[in-house]
């Protein structure tokens, strides 16, 4: 398999596309961009290039019956099989946190509180990532910090374990887990995602046959997958280890991306973690002006973490509890920290979360309408992109916004795949480079230590 | 507004790789004789400054926009640019702690910060940029030319130095064009109450021809000067018109305009420049030479002052050069064909004042830039917007969005301050800066495959 690759480096997430010569999607990978952009550089391109092998997966599986079911078995196995891996190395972080002679004092408490907390995280994990898991998010962090969490809640309400001190060594240890990458292989985790399912499945179903089952393996995980050529883009472009030329501007890769999925497109909004951006594109996908938030970021991704976080909701509860709003309370502070002050004091006068939620939204979307008045205004098919677009009351309010100020005739679109606009857009300059002939050097991923 | 005592304008950088395209950039002591020349005319400016009092002189603290320093020069008296010490402390990083010192005295957050600048400089000694004390003004010379944040500039400072302060009111271009009404307003109380006054402190009645040989000095430096503007029609640019070109206003925006000095100065750097022209050479930046021209832009707005060459490093990194910019005709609009003239004293002088950048209005500002980016045949132009200027920010985005239809070309929009480091976000504007620069190049290809 030939394919190019683009990888958007967010202040929040990092996502990596992989294209095909036709500019089909064959791999995509998505994970929190944390304090080391070049390790969320090499786990986003390889998840995206783990998501190509799975699709080559698909199709070697095809026609043995109940295709789609192994594909599935196998994926979350897989999935299973890396979080235990983290889970392990997240052990043996905390484990030697507690060996450094300054915890000896409280190494007895904590020790086997540690253990028994990771020991029902394994447990747990296979119920996590079933069909009907209903992960909350895709980041080792955030799973890893429920269950953690949840247990450490348990060993201090029981035996008195300090809650504090536990969840401090947590605190410690991810840092290192997540800025290192794990060094097992796709055919490993494959082959242990086979075994597996082997494992679960009755010895009478065809597709779990041994046999069957180690050719598709070998033959997945056989096939090259070519990478032709690179471009980076988003906040943190510059740390990403490409040349100058492979590398491109957010602005340029979120208008081109919004263009191809939405090829009517005329105008692009992408609300990131602490980037509004208005673009215009003429009919080609060309950037032809734009319009960002400086000096403040309010209204941004993280204005939203921010409110999350004085509610103690996590991000992706805010859109649909606004949406349940009864009326919209006016917020005016357009500064991130105050509008979490005239939160708490709203509340306190009594007015309904999902009100003053309402507020926020409409306060966000706003400061957003006055980027996309400055870039030229709207007078076309509109596309909304970026982490915040997955929120409904977002889309929701910039509908509202977009009808009350440019009138009933705008196309608004959203995509379920948006976040990864950016990335795209990279994978199709990094398309472009291969045609005429100047493919980008391949760039030096981090490697995870042997 | 321009220069005056920069180290050096054109520091030594990484030497160029050798081998193709491989002149080695000249040693660091080959120094163009023009910034020789501006050193040591600015040094021996501060020095007369510092001997003012003790030589009897007097000082004027006058704005570069509509300065009438062949006045003051005929006179005998010395001009002193709070503008130009706002914008020195900027680039010596000095501007932060004056600015500090001006909000400790209650000036707010949102006024102009070449005022606090200049204020924090006062209250923290008056130490000029040379490192000497100013002397004190004996004068505020305050013509207004359209920037009305001058008028209470100059109402603080009489109260810090209770003097006198003597006012030209330049009327406002508001139709585009100045009419023989207007010019005779300003010629009227140049005669009947500003020369008057200045006579008053000075001691002495203004000699004309005096006057009028000041003015014919400055008419040749005018010419030179418009040359050298005009170089940057060649391909590839000689000369950089905007961070350069800040450099090469120094002495006709600030104490010079109307000597021997600048004369010779604009002289000299016309010939340096016409023998880049002739060498096929592109300008100087803070890194050397510029090997290659990508970007073709015109400039609006003044430079950041704080982070000035990495400000200019972000568009010299980029192959990107400025061919003409509005911000180096704030002191002066000479290349629409105004000069000064030594035969009509006041009456040119008034058309100086009446046709600075400064008292232009938006259409006519527009019109300007449609000029520079037709006659330089710019692939953009960019806006730098000064967060802390309410008087030449309004309006901005309507001259961009006029200036894209009437030249098809592409604009840009960035943000930062005059002197106040807390409003240059370097990631930002670079990274609109890039942004910017891409989109000139995916315009040029038109479309993608």
């Amino acid at each position: 398999m030939r394919c190019v690759v683009g990888i958007d480096l967010g202040s929040t997430t990092t996502k990596a596309v992989l294209l095909d010569d036709d500019g089909k999607v064959v791999g995509r990978g998505i994970t929190n961009s944390r304090s080391d952009y070049g390790v969320a550089a090499a786990v986003a391109r390889e998840e995206a290039l783990r998501a190509a092998r799975f699709a080559l997966l698909e199709r070697a599986v095809e026609g043995l019956g109940e295709a789609s079911t192994l594909t599935d078995l196998l994926r979350e196995a897989f999935l299973l099989e890396t979080y235990l891996d983290q889970l392990a190395e997240l052990r043996r972080e905390i484990l030697a946190l507690l060996a450094a002679p300054w915890m000896a004092q409280h190494r007895s408490a904590l020790a086997p509180a540690v253990t028994e907390i990771l020991d029902r995280a394994e447990d747990q994990a296979p119920g996590l990532f079933a069909a009907a898991g209903g992960r909350r998010s895709d980041f080792f962090r955030d799973l890893a910090g429920a269950a953690y969490m949840a247990g450490a809640e348990l060993v201090a309400e029981r035996d008195g374990a300090p809650f504090d001190r536990v969840l401090a060594l947590y605190d410690r240890a991810i840092l290192n887990v997540e800025t290192r990458l794990m060094p097992h292989t796709f055919a490993d985790l494959l082959r242990r995602a086979a075994a597996r399912v082997r494992a679960t499945r009755s010895s009478g179903d065809a597709a779990a046959d041994v046999v069957v089952l180690r050719r598709v393996v070998d033959e997945v995980t056989a096939e090259p997958i070519e990478e032709l050529s690179f471009v980076g883009t988003g906040y943190g472009r510059q740390t990403l280890p490409f040349p100058k030329e492979a590398i491109r501007s957010e602005i340029l890769c979120h208008g081109r991306g919004a263009h191809w999925l939405f090829p009517g497109t005329r105008t692009v909004l992408d609300i990131g973690g602490q980037d509004t951006k208005a673009i215009q594109v003429d009919g080609g996908g060309v950037v032809t002006s734009f319009q960002m938030n400086d000096r403040c970021a309010a209204g941004c991704g993280r204005y939203l973490g921010y409110i999350a976080d004085e509610l103690g909701l996590g991000l992706h509860e805010l859109g649909p509890l606004a949406l349940e709003a009864r009326k919209t309370v006016r917020v005016n502070s357009t500064c991130t920290v105050f509008a979490g002050a005239e939160l708490r004091e709203r509340l306190a006068l009594g007015q309904s979360r999902e009100d003053i939620l309402a507020g926020l939204h409409r306060a966000i979307m706003l400061r957003s309408m006055s980027l996309l008045a400055r870039s030229g205004g709207l007078s076309n098919e509109f596309t909304f992109t970026g982490g915040v677009c997955k929120n409904p009351m977002a889309t929701k309010v910039l509908g509202e916004l977009v009808r009350e100020n440019y009138g009933d005739e705008i196309a608004i679109n959203t995509h379920p795949d948006s976040i990864y606009t950016g990335a795209l857009g990279a994978a199709l300059f990094a398309r472009d480079d291969v045609r005429a002939g100047k493919p980008s050097g391949l760039p030096t991923f981090a490697e995870a230590a042997a | 507004m321009s220069l005056q005592t920069v180290k050096n304008p054109h520091p030594p950088g990484p030497p160029l790789p050798k081998g193709e395209g491989g002149a080695r950039r000249p040693p660091p002591a080959a120094k163009d004789a023009s910034q020789e020349r501006q050193k040591r005319m600015i040094a021996e400016h501060f020095q007369r400054l510092e001997r003012a009092r003790e030589e009897g002189r007097k000082v004027v603290y006058t704005f570069v926009p509509g300065n009438l320093t062949e006045i003051v020069g005929a006179l005998g008296m010395l001009p002193v640019l709070p503008e130009i010490n706002a914008l020195q402390s900027g680039m010596r990083k000095k501007s932060a702690g004056y600015i500090a010192e001006a909000e400790k005295a209650g000036h707010s957050e949102d006024v102009c910060t070449y005022v606090k600048c200049d204020l924090g400089m006062l209250r923290s000694g008056n130490v000029g940029p040379t490192g000497t004390r100013l002397p004190e003004p004996d004068l505020l010379l305050l013509s207004y030319t359209g920037c009305f944040t001058f008028m209470k500039w100059f109402e603080l400072l009489r109260q810090e130095y209770h003097c006198p302060v003597a006012m030209l009111h330049v009327p406002y271009q508001a139709e585009g064009k100045i009419s023989p009404e207007m010019r005779q307003y300003v010629v009227d109380q140049l005669r009947d109450k500003v020369i008057p006054m200045m006579e008053g402190i000075a001691g002495r009645k203004l000699d004309l021809g005096e006057l009028s040989r000041r003015l014919e000095l400055s008419r040749r430096a005018e010419d030179d000067l418009v040359a050298v503007w005009e170089s940057a029609r060649h391909r590839p640019s000689p000369i950089d018109g905007y961070f350069g070109g800040v450099y090469y206003i120094g002495p006709i925006f600030s104490a010079f305009r109307g000597t021997e000095d600048a004369a010779a100065y604009y002289r000299e750097l016309r010939q340096e420049v016409e023998a880049r022209v002739a060498r096929g050479e592109g300008p100087m930046t803070p890194d050397g030479p510029l090997a290659e021209e990508r970007f073709r832009l015109v400039v609006e707005g003044p430079p950041n002052w704080t982070h000035f060459n990495d400000f200019w490093r972000m568009f010299s990194r980029e192959s990107a050069v400025v061919v003409a910019s509005t911000y180096t005709r704030v002191g002066g609009l000479y290349d629409t064909g105004f000069r000064h003239d030594g035969e009509r004293p006041l009456e040119s002088l008034a058309e100086y004042c009446l046709g600075c950048y400064t008292n232009l209005s938006l259409p006519a500002r527009i019109d300007l830039l449609q000029r520079y980016v037709e006659t330089y045949q710019a692939d953009g132009f960019l806006i730098n917007s000064v967060k802390s200027c309410n008087s030449f920010s309004a309006g901005q985005l309507i001259m961009l969005r006029e200036l894209e239809k009437r030249t098809g070309v592409a604009g840009g929009f960035i943000e930062s301050d005059l002197v106040d480091p807390r409003y240059f976000g370097k990631a930002n504007i670079e990274n609109r800066l890039q942004s910017f620069l891409q989109m000139l190049a995916a315009r040029r290809e038109r479309s993608y495959a």
